[in-house]
C-alpha cells in the first residue's frame, strides 16, 4: 500500500491503495466517480476512457502509480453542467441506447476533437474505432462527433 | 378517428386528496384487485419516489410524475411509455418527470423486458391511463368554468374553452378532479392528433448518462457493503479441492467462501479481488459430460442423421414430393454458441437479513429474481424488495436470475450487504449462451421450378425447438416436414436477442436463395411467388400475416432498387419475428476489384411507430448486432471451458466495420409491435446472399470470417 496524491477534475485527492491498482478502480471504488465504466479491463473497449493531460487513456490498465501529478479528467469533470459541445451533441443526436459505453465514447471524442477540430468522416471513424458499443450506436456516434465539431 | 374505450375500473386507482391540501391523482397502469388510495402530498410524491407504486400523478403545481415499470436496457421504454401517457393526457412534457418503478406486482403486470413484448402489452393500457386522467380534468373544468364539457379542449396541461377566453391549468383542477367518479368509457385520441407519439422525443436520461451519474448496477455502493467476485466452475465440472492460501494473502481480501460450485473472494474494493481470484488454486472433477467443440460437431452430425426426431409440422406427402421432384437441393447451416456480452458485466447487490432481503441491480426479470431468491433462502416473497437499476445492455442474459440468487446466497453466508461483480471473463464464461445449432434443409422443385416439398431438421444444444414451424415458407409449400432434435448439453443456454430466429433466419433465408437460384428465379420474385401461394391457397396453419410479409418484401425491393444496377451485388432477406416484419437488402459494390459491403436497407412493418428515435436505434442496433455476430461471433469450448473470454479474442463489431444503414417503415395502421429484436434476424442472410451474388461463395456457417472460403473473398467490410 502506498499514498497517492491525484489531481482529478481540478481537485487533489489522497488515496491509499496498492500501486498496481488501475486508475479505473481508484476512481470508482475509492473516489465515488462511477461515470468511468468497467467493461473489459484489458484496454479493448474504451468504456473506461479518461483524459490524462488531455489525452484519451484507458484507465483500466493504467496503474495509479503511473499517474503521478498528471491532470486526470473524468466524465464528471468534462464540463460544469453537461454543456461541453460533445455532451450537447450527444444529447441533440440522442446517441445512447443502454448508455453504458457512452461516457467513454464522449471522452474519446472530446480529446480527439481538441486535437483535430475539423475532422473528416474517416478521421472520426479512426479515432472512435477504439471504443466498442455493444448496442450498435455507431452511426449516431459518428453523427454526434461531426455535429460537435461544427458547433464548437 | 377517435375511439371510445371501456375503462376497466380496476385499472385505475381512486383519487385522493390529502388533509394538507397537497394531492395526487393516481392511475395504476394495470389491473389490480384491490385499488389502494394513495394519499400523498406533492413533497411526499417526490420524496417517496421509490416507495410507492405505479402512478401518473399530478400535483397542484402541475408537476406530473410518471412511473416506468419495465427494466430499461437501451430500448428507451423509459421515454416511450411516458410519452404515450402524456400524449393522451395532453400533458406539458416539460413538466413530466419519469421515474423507474421498483418491482411491484400488485400494480404492474409483465414487469419485464424481453421478447419485444412491452409495447404490444402496454400500448392500450398506457393510453387509457392518460385519457382517463384527462377526462376527469375536463369534467372538473366544465364544472368550475360552468361550461359544457364538449366545449373544452386540453393542451399542454391547460384546459381551454373554445368560445371564450376561459382557461384553467391541470394543477388547479386536481382537487376537484379528485372528487369525481372514474367514467365507464373514455375517448382515446384520433392518432392524427398525437402530439408526442411519433415524434423524436429525447431520451429522458440523457443528462444523467452523459455526465456520468450513477445509474447502473455496478454503480451501486451502499454503507457497510463488501465486494465479491466469484470463480465459477467449467461446464460439467465440480469443485474437488480449493487452495485459497495465496488468494487470502492479497491485501484487501477479507474472506474466501466456497458455496455450491462457487469460490467467492470477498473484500472492501474490487481490484484486490481481481488479483486474488487469479491466485485461487481450484481443482475440478467431472460432474457430467465435459464437452468440447469437437464433441459438439460429432453430436450435430449424429442428430442430423438420427432415425427419429420430434415432428414439429407435417403437410401433405413429403416423401412423394421428393420422389417426384425434378430437382432436389440440400444444404446444412451451422451457427456457434454466443455469449451475450453486454457492456456492463453481470452484477447484483444483495442484503439478506433474518427474514427479508433487499436486492438491487440490473435485471430484465425482477419478479423471477425475487421468486428464485425467495425459494432458495426460504424468505417470504413479500419481504423481498427489488430495485431495478438501468441495465448496461441485456440481450436476454439478464432474463436469468443466477447472478441475483448467488449474490443473495453469499450475502446470507457473510451476513453482510454484498455487491457481486463479474469480470468480463466471468461474463463470457458464465453460461446462459445462445445455443449452437445446425440445420439441414432440403427442397424439392418440379419442372417449372415450383417448390413442391420442403424439409427442415434443426439440431440444437439445449436449444428447445430450433424451428419456427409455422413461419414462412410453411403455408406456401404443399408438402412440408419440419423436425427438431435437441441435445442436453452441460453448457447452459438461454434466450439471446431474437431467440432461435437470430440464426434460423440466416440459415433459412440463405437456403431459400439457393433454392431460388436452382429454380432460376430472382430471389425476390421467388419469395413473392411463394407468398402469393400462401395467400391464395394456404397450406395448414400460418403463423404470419401474408399481406404484411408481402408489404415489406416489395417495400425493401423498391427502396433498395433491387436488381436495377448491375454494379451492385445484392442479397435479400425477409423475416417475421416478435410480431414485426422486416425485409433487408445488403449491397456489395466492387471497388478496385475488391467487393465492399456498402449498405443495408431495411423496411419494417411494426405498426404505428411510437418513438421514431427509439425505433431507429433498435433497427440499426439490430442490424449492427446481426452483422457483427454473423461476421465475428464465436464461442468455442475445450473441456467445458469457453476459449474466447474477453474482447481480445471474442470480437465485437466496431465503428469502421459498420456499413451505411437505411431505415424505412411501412405506414400501417396496426397497433405498435416491439422492435428490440425483429431487425436482427434478417441481417445475416442478407449479407450471406450478397456475398454469394458478388463472389459465388456460399457461406453456410457463422462466423463468416472463420469459414475457409472467406479469406479468398477479399471482402472489405469497412465503409469505403
Ligand atoms: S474497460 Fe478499459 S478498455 Fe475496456
Ligand atoms: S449504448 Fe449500450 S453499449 Fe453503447
Amino acid at each position: 500500500m502506498a499514498n497517492f496524491n491525484l489531481k482529478i477534475n481540478g481537485q487533489s485527492h489522497q488515496v491509499e491503495v496498492d500501486e498496481d491498482t488501475p486508475l479505473l478502480w481508484v476512481l470508482r471504488d475509492h473516489l465515488g466517480l462511477v461515470g468511468t465504466k468497467y467493461s473489459c479491463g484489458i484496454a479493448q473497449c474504451g468504456a473506461c476512457t479518461v483524459h490524462v493531460n488531455g489525452e484519451a487513456m484507458f484507465s483500466c490498465t493504467m496503474p495509479v502509480s503511473s499517474v503521478g501529478s498528471d491532470e486526470v479528467t473524468t466524465i464528471e469533470g468534462l464540463s460544469k453542467d453537461g454543456n461541453h459541445p460533445v455532451q450537447k451533441a450527444w444529447d441533440e443526436v440522442d446517441v445512447a441506447q443502454c448508455g453504458y459505453c457512452q461516457a467513454g465514447q464522449i471522452m474519446t471524442a472530446a480529446a480527439f476533437l481538441k486535437k483535430n477540430p475539423k475532422p473528416t468522416t474517416d478521421e472520426i471513424e479512426n479515432a472512435m474505432n477504439r471504443n466498442i458499443c455493444r448496442c450498435g450506436t455507431y452511426h449516431k456516434i459518428r453523427e454526434a462527433v461531426a455535429m460537435a465539431a461544427k458547433t464548437k | 378517428m377517435a375511439t371510445t374505450i371501456k375503462t376497466n375500473r380496476r385499472d385505475f386507482l381512486k383519487i385522493a386528496a390529502t388533509a394538507t391540501g397537497g394531492l395526487l391523482i393516481g392511475f395504476g397502469w394495470s389491473s389490480c384487485d384491490t385499488p389502494k388510495v394513495q394519499v400523498l402530498s406533492t413533497e411526499e410524491v417526490l420524496a417517496k419516489a421509490h416507495n410507492f407504486n405505479s402512478f401518473l400523478s399530478i400535483s397542484p403545481d402541475g408537476d406530473i410524475v410518471i412511473y416506468s415499470p419495465n427494466p430499461e436496457l437501451g430500448q428507451n421504454i423509459i421515454t416511450s411509455f411516458p410519452m404515450i401517457v402524456a400524449d393522451e393526457l395532453d400533458a406539458d412534457w416539460k413538466k413530466v418527470r419519469v421515474l423507474q418503478a421498483p418491482l411491484d406486482n400488485q400494480r404492474f403486470e409483465r414487469q419485464l423486458t424481453g421478447g419485444s413484448g412491452a409495447m404490444p402489452h402496454s400500448w392500450e393500457r398506457l393510453r387509457k391511463a392518460g385519457a382517463s386522467a384527462k377526462y376527469l380534468l375536463l369534467s372538473a373544468a366544465a364544472a368550475k368554468l360552468e361550461v359544457p364539457q364538449e366545449e373544452l379542449y386540453a393542451e399542454e396541461s391547460m384546459i381551454y374553452h373554445k368560445n371564450s377566453k376561459k382557461k384553467i391549468s391541470y394543477g388547479e383542477l386536481v382537487m376537484d378532479a379528485a372528487a369525481l367518479e372514474i367514467p365507464e368509457e373514455v375517448p382515446l385520441k384520433d392518432p392524427k392528433d398525437f402530439k408526442l407519439i411519433g415524434t423524436p422525443v429525447k431520451n429522458v436520461k440523457n443528462k444523467e448518462m452523459f455526465t456520468g451519474q450513477p445509474l447502473y448496477g455496478l454503480d451501486v455502493y451502499k454503507d457497510g457493503m463488501v465486494n465479491a467476485m466469484i470463480q465459477r466452475a467449467p461446464f460439467g465440472m465440480k469443485i474437488k479441492s480449493v487452495d485459497d492460501a495465496a488468494a487470502r494473502s492479497v491485501k484487501g481480501v477479507l474472506d474466501v467462501v466456497v458455496f455450491k460450485n462457487n469460490v467467492a473472494v470477498v473484500g472492501s474494493t474490487t481490484w484486490p479481488l481481481m488479483k486474488a481470484k487469479r491466485m485461487l488454486k481450484i481443482e475440478y472433477e467431472p460432474d457430467g459430460a465435459v464437452e468440447s467443440t469437437f464433441d459438439h460437431d460429432r453430436l450435430f452430425a449424429e442428430m442430423l442423421d438420427a432415425k427419429t426426431a420430434q415432428i414439429m409440422r407435417q403437410d401433405g406427402d413429403v416423401d412423394a414430393a421428393f420422389k417426384n421432384a425434378a430437382q432436389v437441393i440440400t444444404a446444412e447451416y451451422q451457427c456457434p454458441f454466443l455469449p451475450h456480452a453486454p457492456m456492463e458485466p453481470q452484477n447484483f447487490f444483495a442484503h439478506v437479513k433474518e427474514d427479508s432481503a433487499e436486492l438491487i441491480g440490473p435485471t430484465q426479470t425482477p419478479d423471477r429474481a425475487r421468486m428464485e431468491t425467495a425459494r432458495l433462502l426460504g424468505i417470504p416473497v413479500e419481504n423481498i424488495t427489488v430495485d431495478i437499476t438501468r441495465l448496461g445492455g441485456g440481450f436476454g442474459r439478464r432474463l436469468m436470475a443466477d447472478f441475483v440468487v448467488e449474490a443473495a446466497e453469499l450475502s446470507k453466508i457473510l451476513d453482510k450487504p454484498v455487491k457481486v461483480t463479474w469480470s468480463r471473463e466471468d461474463d463470457n464464461t458464465g453460461g446462459g449462451y445462445r445455443p449452437a445449432v445446425r440445420y439441414r434443409f432440403s427442397a424439392a422443385l418440379d419442372e417449372a421450378g415450383n417448390m413442391i416439398g420442403y424439409k427442415l431438421r434443426g439440431a440444437g444444444m439445449n436449444a428447445g425447438n430450433t424451428t419456427r414451424e409455422n413461419n414462412f415458407p410453411s403455408g406456401a409449400v404443399p408438402n412440408v416436414l419440419i423436425e427438431n432434435v435437441n441435445h442436453r448439453s452441460t453448457v447452459t443456454t438461454n434466450a439471446w436477442r431474437a431467440p432461435i430466429t437470430n440464426f434460423l433466419a440466416y440459415a433459412e433465408q440463405s437456403f431459400l436463395d439457393e433454392v431460388a437460384l436452382a429454380a432460376k428465379k430472382d430471389p425476390v420474385a421467388f419469395r413473392l411467388e411463394l407468398l402469393k401461394k400462401a395467400k391464395n391457397e394456404p397450406v395448414g396453419q400460418l403463423g404470419y400475416d401474408v399481406d404484411r410479409m408481402i408489404g415489406v418484401v416489395e417495400g425493401a425491393a423498391e427502396r433498395a432498387n433491387w436488381g436495377k444496377n448491375a454494379n451492385v451485388k445484392q442479397g435479400f432477406s425477409v423475416y417475421f419475428s416478435h410480431r414485426s416484419y422486416v425485409a433487408q437488402v445488403a449491397d456489395i459494390e466492387m471497388e478496385n476489384d475488391q467487393p465492399v459491403l456498402k449498405r443495408i436497407t431495411a423496411v419494417t412493418d411494426c405498426g404505428v411507430v411510437v418513438h421514431p428515435t427509439g425505433a431507429d436505434h433498435q433497427v440499426r442496433g439490430g442490424i449492427v448486432d446481426g452483422m457483427g455476430h454473423a461476421m465475428f461471433g464465436n464461442l468455442t469450448f475445450e473441456n467445458g471451458m469457453p476459449k474466447q473470454r474477453n474482447f481480445d479474442s471474442y470480437r465485437l463489431i466496431r465503428m469502421k466495420e459498420v456499413p451505411e444503414v437505411n431505415v424505412h417503415y411501412l405506414q400501417t395502421p396496426f397497433e405498435p409491435t416491439g422492435l428490440g429484436e425483429p431487425a436482427l434476424p434478417p441481417t445475416g442472410g442478407a449479407i450471406a446472399n450478397a456475398i454469394y451474388a458478388a463472389t459465388g461463395q456460399r457461406l453456410r456457417a457463422q462466423p463468416f470470417i472463420e469459414q475457409k472460403e472467406y479469406s479468398s473473398l477479399n471482402l472489405q467490410i469497412k465503409r469505403a
